[in-house]
């Protein structure tokens, strides 16, 4: 099978500036490892899906691959083609939206930008239109069509900023953050639109990154769950979930209590736990990972202890957030 | 690598259209960009009016007006334009097209041309007219030439500074604008340079305003020739040079600093 991108041993650090000499990610002699040994295969015709915390190493990876940045060092393939060796080759094949970005000047309309882009593809201008036409439709933008891109609602120039990317029909397609901020709406809108310009087309191919684990579940046909630089697992949402299936997941709720959480990590039985501070609900959300089911006895002891007063408490199946939380040791939201 | 020249040339076009369509798009810049250099100029003119200045100087100084509309758009719109897109979030789009980034910046300046060009022409006329220059051309054809020179040399330096100024960030501001006032004194642009001194208004040749003004004096007034620095002939050959020479330092200075750009990380602005 056609491997669209792969990756040996790649590495990236950066040189810190001494006053931010203070980085979690194993960082020495004032560097930064970015990303390290980072091995992955991505086959044609593949959804995937690069999940982790923030300053993981994803948009790293994705720049490197992107021709925006050298690795330190180790080899990157793009379509089968080296991206520090050849990288005029590599631009034709791809092309990379990021989320929460923006492009084009302020003064051209939605169609006049899109066009512009087009070109910079040699795309001819027909085509161009046609598949602008087409974008405009299916993202719902044809009534902005003739709008100057400066008047743009944020949510809209991100839309705009998707459709660039696929105006010019790549080969292999970079999202990084692709529904970073959108509403709930335009969000479904992009997704359905990456899924049905993947069946168009078995040659295409999407690496994507998010930060929402539901949209990873549903979209991806396999994520790479990466942390700290390095991939510590590859492999389908399905069997993910699978891996934790002998384990219990259960959600408490309890008033917002900020201090002490850590400990809770600590209760024989607990394999992980993560939390999250809902201050305008009062309440503070509490997941634990159990070895085993009847190890929640010691869960409830404990926070009774603490004074906790249980609001809920529920049990339910793994989801990829759990096979997250599980493996990096922390949920995606609370950040130390 | 072979270059890909039709998928350039759109490039090209398709940059270059933006500042096509802005020429017009945004009628205030209209007050700004030329209403402002007329009241300057208009200055100068009355200032050498009241100290009874030759009558020529009137004609040098709308000559001087109608060109400061170009070099205040390379410095504004060509030096820093790099650095701006950067900040706006373009510069990493036309990096990872597989198209030459010089492609990016002809079409910059070809577009940039056209909308300095429609200042320029408003400027030289609005000034012509009310301060009844009289012109004495020499040659037209010489003129011509030392006009399209001087423009393709000063968006040359432009595209040269641009690709410099590409990874920082606000130096790159504070270096373009201390530019533009002594450059306004040392190109001459509201008096022959010859007044400077030779090896001042040497130094300032390097910046091909100077030359450019000078030679179109010479080439454009009765008296011109006898205020110029040296002769129009040699300074159109020097013209020829600094064009090369500008377009090529560009060139490869903008792969050297893309080189860098990617293996410092500083090629994009935001990395989250
Ligand atoms: N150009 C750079 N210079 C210095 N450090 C950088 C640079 N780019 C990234 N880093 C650092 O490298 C680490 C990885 O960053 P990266 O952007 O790849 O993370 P990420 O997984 O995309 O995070 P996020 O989810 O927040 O987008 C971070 O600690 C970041 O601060
Ligand atoms: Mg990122």
């Amino acid at each position: 099978m056609n491997l669209a991108v792969e990756t040996f041993d790649l590495n990236r650090t950066f040189k810190l500036k001494k006053a931010k000499n203070k980085g979690e990610n194993g960082n020495n002699n004032g560097k930064l490892i970015a990303l390290e040994n980072a091995n992955i295969k991505i086959h044609q015709g593949e959804l995937f899906g690069l999940l982790g915390p923030n300053g993981a190493g994803k948009t790293t990876l994705i720049k490197i691959l992107a021709t925006l940045l050298l690795p330190t060092s180790g080899t990157g393939l793009v379509d089968g083609i080296d991206v520090v060796k050849y990288p005029e080759k590599v631009r034709k094949k791809i092309n990379m939206v990021s989320g929460g970005e923006h492009c084009g000047y302020g003064i051209l309309t939605v169609r006049e930008t899109l066009w512009m882009f087009s070109q910079f593809y040699g795309i001819a201008t027909k085509v161009a239109h046609r598949r602008i036409d087409e974008l405009l439709k299916i993202l719902k933008m044809e009534e902005f069509a003739k709008t100057k891109i400066g008047k743009l609602s944020t949510g809209l120039r991100q839309k705009l900023n998707f459709m660039r990317g696929f105006v010019c029909d790549p080969k292999i397609m970079f999202l990084d953050e692709p529904t970073l901020g959108l509403d709930v709406q335009i969000a479904r809108d992009v997704r359905i639109y990456i899924r049905t310009w993947m069946k168009e087309n078995p040659e295409r191919t999407v690496l994507l990154t998010t930060h929402y684990m539901a949209e990873a579940d549903e979209l991806c046909d396999r994520v790479a769950i990466i942390d700290k630089g390095r991939v510590l697992v590859c492999d389908s949402p399905q069997n993910l979930k699978k891996s934790l299936a002998g384990e219990a997941v259960f959600y408490i709720e309890i008033p917002l209590s900020v201090n002490g959480m850590e400990k809770f990590g600590q209760i024989p039985g607990v394999k992980q736990f993560a939390y999250e501070h809902k201050s305008h609900l009062g309440r503070t959300e509490l997941k634990f990972i159990l070895e085993e089911e009847s190890a929640i006895s010691n869960v409830t002891e404990s926070l009774s202890g603490n004074g906790s007063k249980i609001i809920s408490l529920s049990k339910m199946e793994p989801s990829l957030e759990d096979v997250f939380v599980a493996l990096v040791g922390r949920g995606l939201k609370n950040e130390n | 690598m072979k270059i890909d020249l039709k998928t350039n040339i759109k490039a090209i076009i398709a940059r270059s259209y933006v500042r096509i369509v802005a020429a017009n798009r945004e009628p205030s810049w209209w007050f700004t960009e030329t209403l402002l250099p007329i009241l300057s100029t208009a200055a100068y003119v009355y200032v050498y009016k009241a100290l009874n200045a030759p009558e020529e100087y009137t004609g040098f100084v709308i000559l001087g007006g109608t060109m400061s509309a170009y070099w205040i758009h390379v410095l504004w719109s060509m030096a820093a334009q790099f650095y701006w897109e950067k900040e706006i979030g373009n510069l990493e789009l036309y990096m990872i097209a597989p198209i030459s980034r010089m492609s990016i910046l002809l079409g910059m300046a070809s577009g940039g041309m056209f909308l300095a060009t429609t200042r320029a022409v408003f400027i030289f006329l609005v000034g012509s007219l009310i301060f009844k220059v009289d012109f004495a051309i020499i040659s037209l054809p010489k003129l011509f030439a030392v006009f399209v020179l001087t423009l393709v040399g000063l968006y040359g330096l432009g595209m040269l500074f641009s690709s410099l100024f590409m990874l920082y960030g606000r130096e790159a501001w504070h270096g373009v604008t201390l530019l533009q006032e002594p450059v306004h004194l040392m190109s001459g642009f509201f008096f022959p340079v010859r007044n400077l001194g030779f090896a001042v208004a040497l130094g300032a040749s390097l910046i091909p305003m100077t030359l450019g003004l000078d030679a179109m004096r010479q080439l454009a007034f009765k008296t011109g020739a006898k205020s110029g620095f040296i002769s129009a002939d040699v300074e159109i050959a020097a013209l020829v040079g600094l064009c090369v020479l500008f377009l090529v330092v560009s060139k490869y200075a903008l792969e050297y600093m893309e080189k860098l750009g990617k293996k410092e990380g500083r090629l994009t602005l935001r990395w989250q």
